[in-house]
């Protein structure tokens, strides 16, 4: 058996024996904790399971088996049938070109905030960031009304380009006030160097701040794109033909009208894990990584 | 360049940024201010979204303190918070003392492959897994065919349709797709808790729950203090899960605030009235936010 502590200081061999036991028992209780915990997480994920499942059964596979059986042939047709139906290629290329867009916008914008509040030093510093953090916790449904009043008169209405203006915007407020935190306890004697060397405010920005603050600009990069992706009150609004629908609209909309087959719904609902699983597994770490960075400040 | 050498730096450097901040601001000014005022503005107005608009007065928010259907959706985001904000944390808390003290021992890629998959419901859109909820817990759904398979069919209910159950699953499923959240950024914070303080705890003879009350909570604060203030927005915030699952139904059971803002602006043309309801829950979330960041700056200048 493998060593029940993993800490590199086993008890001296004087170790009175009593405590000798209960680490060994606390080690047994660590091993009990594992299992029930790792238990407990199989579960917490057994709906992506069952949708899994249920996903590639016919109709009547389903009738007659039921929810938790294995299919008795791995049949794809309800899920391409839910794919053509809902135009699922172009739901995947609105949500990849608006996310992108957001992502540029928000960063750019919320780089050139902070640079002015982090490393300018901004007299207003302290009013800007709270009017940034008050933009970034307001409820949507505060200005949606007149943002989709106002698209409407001038034409940006169902655009993706005035939806991923409008996000972008949204989310730069956010970018702006972690940014500007990052930025404040940035090295003077970067930018004193830097200056010194003749760099105008631009070039400093480009050469010097951004390299340097690619850390924190990635993890933003990454959790924009997902919030963007998972937008959903302003894309419902503001996006309503089908052809400029994002993957959550689309499939949302496909709930209130489907109703011919037993498992189209939960081909559909795989249809909307998959894009944003695949992210999941390759930004695992950045993702982790940025819920805790975005806290602390 | 300047030659401003013998001025201090700092006022040499302040002049010039605000070109930067420029279109940064006047973009949030123009999306996010500009959009606001014009629905506190609507709020005091009758207004069908076309045609002019009558002033009112207060009338919206009189005949709002009158509407049961308001009454009943602010009960049930007080229900929200609980599913979004406390439960998650309370469950977050003892999940991350369990992988750290326990699991953590064994085998670290263990720690993190268990904090991942609970993770995952917090990158799905919630559209996406609400839609999937639906599925599983329709009246003819997995769940109940489920429980007929191991002969606990007597216990298969109409989980969303039922107006005493509807709210209690939702709750359900906000748990489930919080928890990662919290668990997360607990896992992070005990990262940073001195082990001595831990060892010496052992020697003591402290039993785990001694540990968990005496150290983990109180340093785990800051992220105690993120969390709650962050789901706590969120839960009244919370739309698209309500959309998914249940539009706001059976009758009020799932109503809330955003959602029923959402009927009256684009289903019911009423938008002076929604307009009410959007202007008091922003007063509220800013209100909340507002006494959080006061009561965390000082409570950073007392450290």
């Amino acid at each position: 058996m493998a060593p029940v502590v993993a800490e590199p200081a086993s008890p001296p061999p004087q170790a009175p024996r009593r405590r000798r036991l209960r680490r060994g028992l606390a080690g047994l209780a660590s091993y009990g904790v594992a299992a029930v915990l790792t238990v407990a997480v199989v579960v917490f994920l057994a709906p992506f399971a069952v949708i899994l499942l249920n996903s590639f059964k016919t109709s009547a596979d389903f009738r007659t088996n039921g929810p938790l059986s294995w299919p008795a042939e791995w049949d794809w047709a309800v899920l391409a049938e839910v794919w053509e139906r809902v135009d699922f290629t172009q739901k995947l290329v609105n949500s990849v070109q608006t996310s992108l867009g957001v992502v540029a916008i928000a960063v750019v914008l919320a780089l050139f905030n902070a640079y002015a509040i982090g490393i300018g030093r901004s007299r207003f510093r302290v009013s800007l960031l709270i009017f940034f953090l008050a933009a970034n916790v307001l409820p949507q449904e505060g200005m949606i009304y007149p943002v989709y009043y106002l698209f409407r008169e001038i034409g940006l209405y169902d655009t993706k380009i005035g939806y991923t203006i409008l996000i972008g915007v949204v989310y730069s407020a956010f970018g702006t006030y972690l940014l500007s935190s990052v930025f404040a306890s940035f090295p003077r004697e970067l930018l004193e160097a830097a200056e010194l060397d003749g760099a105008g405010r631009w070039t400093v920005l480009w050469r010097v701040v951004l390299p340097l603050s690619w850390p924190t600009l990635s993890v933003m990069c990454v959790f924009f794109f997902v919030w963007s992706w998972n937008e959903f009150l302003v894309p419902l609004v503001l996006l309503i033909s089908n052809d400029n629908h994002t993957v959550p609209i689309g499939l949302a909309v496909m709930e209130s009208q489907y109703t011919s087959d037993p498992t189209g719904l939960s081909a559909a609902a795989l249809l909307g894990v998959i894009p944003m699983l695949v992210f999941f597994f390759i930004f695992q770490r950045t993702l982790t990584r940025g819920v805790t960075a975005g806290a602390v400040k | 360049m300047t030659q401003h050498a013998h001025r201090p730096a700092r006022s040499h450097r302040v002049a010039g940024y605000g070109i930067y901040l420029l279109p940064g601001l006047a973009l949030c000014v123009l999306v996010l201010v500009v959009p606001l005022a014009m629905t506190v503005g609507y709020s005091f107005t009758r207004w069908q979204g076309i045609g002019p608009a009558e002033f009112i007065g207060l009338d919206n928010y009189l005949r709002l303190l009158q509407d049961d259907a308001f009454w009943a959706s602010f009960r049930n985001i007080g229900f929200i918070i609980i599913g979004m904000a406390v439960v998650p944390t309370l469950l977050g808390l003892v999940v991350a003392t369990l992988l750290f003290d326990h699991v953590a021992r064994i085998r670290r890629g263990l720690v993190s492959g268990l904090r991942g998959g609970l993770y995952l419901p917090q990158v799905i859109p919630v559209a996406v897994t609400g839609l999937m909820w639906g599925w599983i817990l329709a009246p003819d759904g997995a769940l109940n065919r489920m429980l007929a398979a191991v002969g606990l069919g007597g216990l298969a209910r109409n989980w969303l349709g039922d107006p005493d159950l509807a709210l209690w699953s939702v709750l359900a499923v906000l748990v489930w797709i919080q928890l990662g959240y919290p668990l997360v950024l607990f896992l992070a914070g005990l990262q940073r808790i001195d082990p001595q303080l831990y060892e010496a705890a052992d020697i003591d003879g402290a039993s785990w729950f001694q540990r968990f009350t005496a150290i983990t909570v109180p340093l785990l604060r800051p992220e105690l203090y993120v969390v709650l203030v962050t789901t706590t927005i969120a839960a009244l915030k919370v739309f698209s899960q309500i959309y998914v699952l249940t539009g706001g139904g059976p009758g009020t059971a799932t109503l809330v605030p955003s959602y029923f803002a959402y009927q009256n602006f684009f289903e019911r043309a009423q938008v002076g009235y929604a307009s009410a309801i959007s202007t008091l829950m922003t007063v509220m979330v800013l209100v909340i936010a507002a006494v959080f960041l006061f009561r965390q700056n000082s409570a950073d200048r007392e450290v």
